[in-house]
């Protein structure tokens, strides 16, 4: 392989990571404070995606305006999906609260098929991020450098809000202890919903980014990168957001790079994240960054 | 053993409820019976994760891949040579698969041991993991049961899948294997072994100072449940005559879930109740997918309604009644019993 | 009170639980430094304590959920440092915990017979054949679940879920599920919590009672100052996760380290 070929694949894999950090931020957070898999956020991702194609092709609005309606609108969305679905359960056992996410998740799909039928729908991608810069052999798409330098961007600012502000700072005493940080005086739900909203806009970024990268948008397009983005975070991790960042941008290598290497595995491509979880969880079940938690006897 | 009042309404329950599916070709039409036959298998499928996740409390997702082995070992076992050697078109059929061929019965309980004994290398390293991380590794490891059977292709014809499975699993087959997957359960469950899952899943710690090896008892479980859901497979695979890997994907454990969780954890008659309702439900459902004539209006079938109808039933189940059709609790004959002589008694007052 | 007699090095003849300089730590923090006790076959004894001192992570120490940095604990001549808590109560160690760890769907039958567990010979693939001999042991267990349940007095209750048992008789069901192991040591964690005066005196018989028609030895901790001297004939008083003195009840009640320890410091004043 040479070299300009290694930084091709190195580009590739920086990408995808990006995505699947964006992502996985979103399910640390949520699993932080509330210990539950929400399963629903890939479909987010997929609602965003959604959202962009019709904003630009339907209503003709202006990409970055649309991009941002879209964000939001999905951050919305995750608000609501929280107050429905899970609100209710916060005192059930956790597994009511997963097979709640589980059901919305379906939900949230089942309606994409109906509302835009289940055929993928072809994304333009516009012009400036299609042309690339070529050095050499090596070309790289403006596409390859907005993904990673918008998700630096985005981690920044939420590493800001989480660690800088107010309800940063309710955020993290949430998931030390609920119990006490609402005794202080803190409204844990508006604090919930401030993260179920930061989580799906992210969410919704990654998922116009991955539209454009894999220009088309269909119903079940959150599915696997939800599931691979959620490995990511507990092989970072989970609850960590650093850990999020790092899961995600190495499972990101962690595929390009074993397919770069080893052609004849493309074929088992989907499995190496799944491995890479059960991997993790056998090791060191904490993950990464993760703390370690015991059951008091 | 004694033949007690209870035990005999079961068995001549059993047996009347046999010879009626014996005759049902005289008075169901094809699609009622293949409904019911589904019912049958959906049933083997509910008792399955019930046992792993209602009783022991292991939040398993895996379920898929465990039909998944079974429908595959089965549709080997049972498909003839000749068939196989035309259908394997990408890449050859290996031996010993190529000769295989064994009576059905051989075939079922086949899928049933090899789903078992996969198990088992599941679950003696992620067992030691909670909840939902045993969830997800559950369903990790379903997944790569999925993309492992796309890959070899010389034994399962990758993604094209099985086509032309016989069709042996009939109503009464089907009913057969149903009845011994409850029997079965139910004699684990409800003697003091049963009591023994329980204790773990309501508190480990407990069950392991009362000299209960936790782990053991929890991959003897897995493996339990493992090995029936596999034979729920087989039956599957001969059911719908085509097997692909695309249809073991986590939407069948979904089903599964929904079954046993519906008719309440940790109750076997809630989970047949749960599997033959949701059934006919989803069957049923299908109407709103087709195109409705109300005489002064036509309304086009709307593709994907079904399931938003059914999320929408499940959430409302999971959020308004958690506890499911029966709870923990059993529907047996002292409480059919009780609840006629309530009856009576309301009637006379 | 009479018949206690302290195991001594350095054979400590007659002890059936020893542990000698157990040390626990987590991470950096010593729940249990340099503890040492020998307990003798048939004895009542009680460990005390303000709280945080370490008495719980001494159970846990020695019912096999911890293994101790340093130290040894026997049981009946045998080590059982390391060793899984199942394999422990095999042996013949049963314990109780502080929070009630019952099954609270199920009922008190139930909750009894999975004590029962450990002592049954049929395995579990015999109850799908229905073998005979398989149903022969259960209605064994449940017989014993039966009779052990009347000994703690719920034999009206027996199809009762344990959930919805008053906190009293709840702890007398962890008793008897205990008790359902056939253990010869009986480790209890607070018994009488939670219980009122009244509910307290009975359980100090009750222990006394089972001790004797169980042959147990039983070593419990408690806060209530009245069972511990009502019914232990020896007392270790942990502080800070040490022994800071032990001895038959009057020399404990009597020690100004351990009152010191309890009471605090005005009241060792007023007693002086």
């Amino acid at each position: 392989m040479s070299f300009e070929m290694f930084l091709q694949h190195c580009f590739n894999a920086l990408t995808l990571g990006s995505l699947y950090a964006l992502i996985a931020i979103g399910y640390t957070m949520v699993y932080g404070i509330l210990r539950l898999i929400n399963f629903a956020h890939g479909d987010i991702l997929m609602v965003g995606a959604y959202f962009i194609f019709f904003g630009t092709f339907a209503f003709g609005w202006p990409w970055a305006v649309a991009a941002v309606i879209s964000v939001l609108a999905a951050g919305l969305l995750g608000v609501i999906i929280d107050r429905v679905a899970y609100k209710p359960l916060r005192d059930a056992p956790r597994i009511s609260a997963l097979i709640s996410a589980i059901a919305v998740s379906f939900l949230i799909e089942s309606l994409a098929v109906v509302i835009f039928t289940g055929q993928p729908r072809p994304v333009l991608q516009p012009e400036w991020l299609t042309n690339a810069w070529q050095i050499g052999n090596l070309r790289i798409t403006h596409l390859a450098a907005f993904v990673p330098g918008m998700t630096i961007i985005l981690v920044c600012i939420l590493l800001y809000i989480v660690y800088r502000t107010k309800p940063g700072l309710a955020m993290r005493a949430i998931s030390k202890d609920i119990e006490t940080t609402r005794l202080l005086g803190v409204k844990v739900d508006n604090v919930i919903a401030l993260t179920f909203g930061l989580g799906s806009a992210l969410a919704a970024a990654a998922g116009i980014m991955w539209a454009l990268r894999y220009p088309q948008v269909h119903p079940y397009m959150g599915v696997m990168p939800g599931l691979k983005a959620f490995i990511a975070a507990v092989f970072g991790g989970i609850g960590s957001i650093e850990g999020a960042v790092l899961g995600g941008v190495a499972l990101g290598f962690v595929e390009i790079m074993t397919v770069a290497f080893m052609p004849e595995l493309s074929g088992y491509r989907d499995a190496f994240a799944f491995i890479l979880l059960v991997l993790v969880l056998l090791v060191k079940p904490t993950g990464l960054l993760g703390e370690r938690m015991e059951e008091k006897i | 053993m004694r033949l007690d009042r209870n035990t005999f309404l079961s068995i001549a329950t059993m047996v009347i409820f046999g010879l009626v599916l014996w005759q049902a070709e005289t008075f169901l039409g094809d699609y009622q019976i293949y409904i019911a036959k589904l019912i049958f298998i959906n049933i083997i499928l509910a008792l399955s994760l019930n046992l792993i996740y209602g009783f022991t409390g292991l939040f398993s997702l895996g379920h898929a891949g465990f039909i998944a082995i079974g429908a595959y070992v089965s549709a080997l076992c049972i498909l003839p040579p000749a068939q196989k050697e035309i259908m394997w078109i990408l890449e050859p059929i290996i031996w010993p698969f190529s000769d295989l061929l064994t009576p059905f019965w051989v075939s079922v309980l086949g899928g049933g041991l090899f789903a078992g004994v996969f198990a088992i290398f599941i679950a003696v390293p992620v067992l030691r993991l909670g909840d939902d991380y045993l969830g997800m590794a559950t369903l990790a490891f379903a997944e790569i049961i999925r993309v492992l059977i796309v890959n070899a292709t010389p034994i399962t014809n990758g993604s094209l899948g099985i086509k032309g499975i016989p069709g042996h699993a009939t109503l009464l087959v089907c009913y057969g294997w149903a009845l011994f997957t409850l029997i079965v359960l139910a004699r684990l469950c409800y003697s003091n072994f049963g009591n023994v899952l329980r204790c773990i899943r309501d508190n480990e710690i407990a069950a392991s100072v009362m000299g209960i090896n936790v782990f053991w008892n929890k991959v003897l479980s897995f493996c339990i449940g493992a090995f029936f859901a596999g034979i729920g497979g087989a039956l599957l695979g001969s059911h719908l005559s085509t097997i692909d890997p695309k249809m073991f994907n986590f939407l069948l454990t979904f089903n599964v879930l929904m079954f046993v969780v519906a008719g309440g954890l940790g109750s076997l008659t809630g989970s047949i109740l749960g599997a033959t309702v949701i059934t006919i439900l989803l069957e049923w459902l299908r109407f709103l997918e087709e195109p409705m004539d109300l005489g002064f209006i036509e309304i086009p079938g709307i593709p994907g309604m079904r399931m938003v109808v059914f999320s929408v039933v499940l959430l409302v189940i999971i959020l308004k009644r958690r506890e499911g059709i029966m709870g923990t609790r059993e529907l047996t004959w002292n409480r059919i019993f009780a609840f006629f002589r309530r009856l009576e008694r309301r009637e006379k007052a | 009170m009479s018949g206690f007699v302290l195991p001594t090095p350095p054979d400590y003849a007659g002890a059936l639980l020893l542990a000698r300089n157990v040390t626990m730590r987590f991470g950096g923090v010593t729940a249990v430094s340099d503890l040492s006790l020998a307990l003798p076959a048939g004895a009542i004894a009680g460990i005390i304590g303000p709280n945080g001192a370490g008495k719980t992570t001494v159970f846990n120490v020695l019912s096999g959920f911890y293994t101790p940095q340093e130290g040894e604990i026997t049981f009946d001549g045998a080590s059982i440092r390391g060793k899984e808590p199942n394999d422990i109560c095999r042996l013949g160690m049963a314990r109780t915990f502080q929070n009630i760890r019952l099954s609270p769907q199920m009922t008190v039958l139930e909750n009894i017979m999975v004590g029962c567990h450990v002592r049954r010979h049929c395995p579990w693939w015999m109850a799908p054949l229905g073998l005979p001999r398989f149903y022969r042991e259960e209605e064994e267990l449940r017989e014993k679940g039966r009779r052990l349940a009347e000994r703690v007095h719920l034999s009206e209750q027996l199809d009762e879920t344990a959930g919805s048992l008053p906190y009293g008789a709840q702890r007398r069901l962890e008793i008897a599920r205990a008790l359902a192991t056939e253990p010869r040591l009986l480790l209890l964690d607070e018994p009488a919590a939670g219980m009122n005066p009244q509910e307290s005196l009975e359980l100090m018989h009750f222990i006394g009672h089972i001790r004797d028609e169980f042959a147990l030895t039983i070593l419990l901790i408690e806060h209530d100052m009245k069972v511990v001297m009502g019914v232990c004939e020896y007392i270790w008083v942990m502080e800070y996760g040490a022994l800071i003195a032990e001895g038959t009840p009057d020399v404990v009640r009597n020690d100004p380290l351990v009152i010191r320890a309890y009471l605090g410091e005005d009241v060792v004043v007023q007693n002086a």
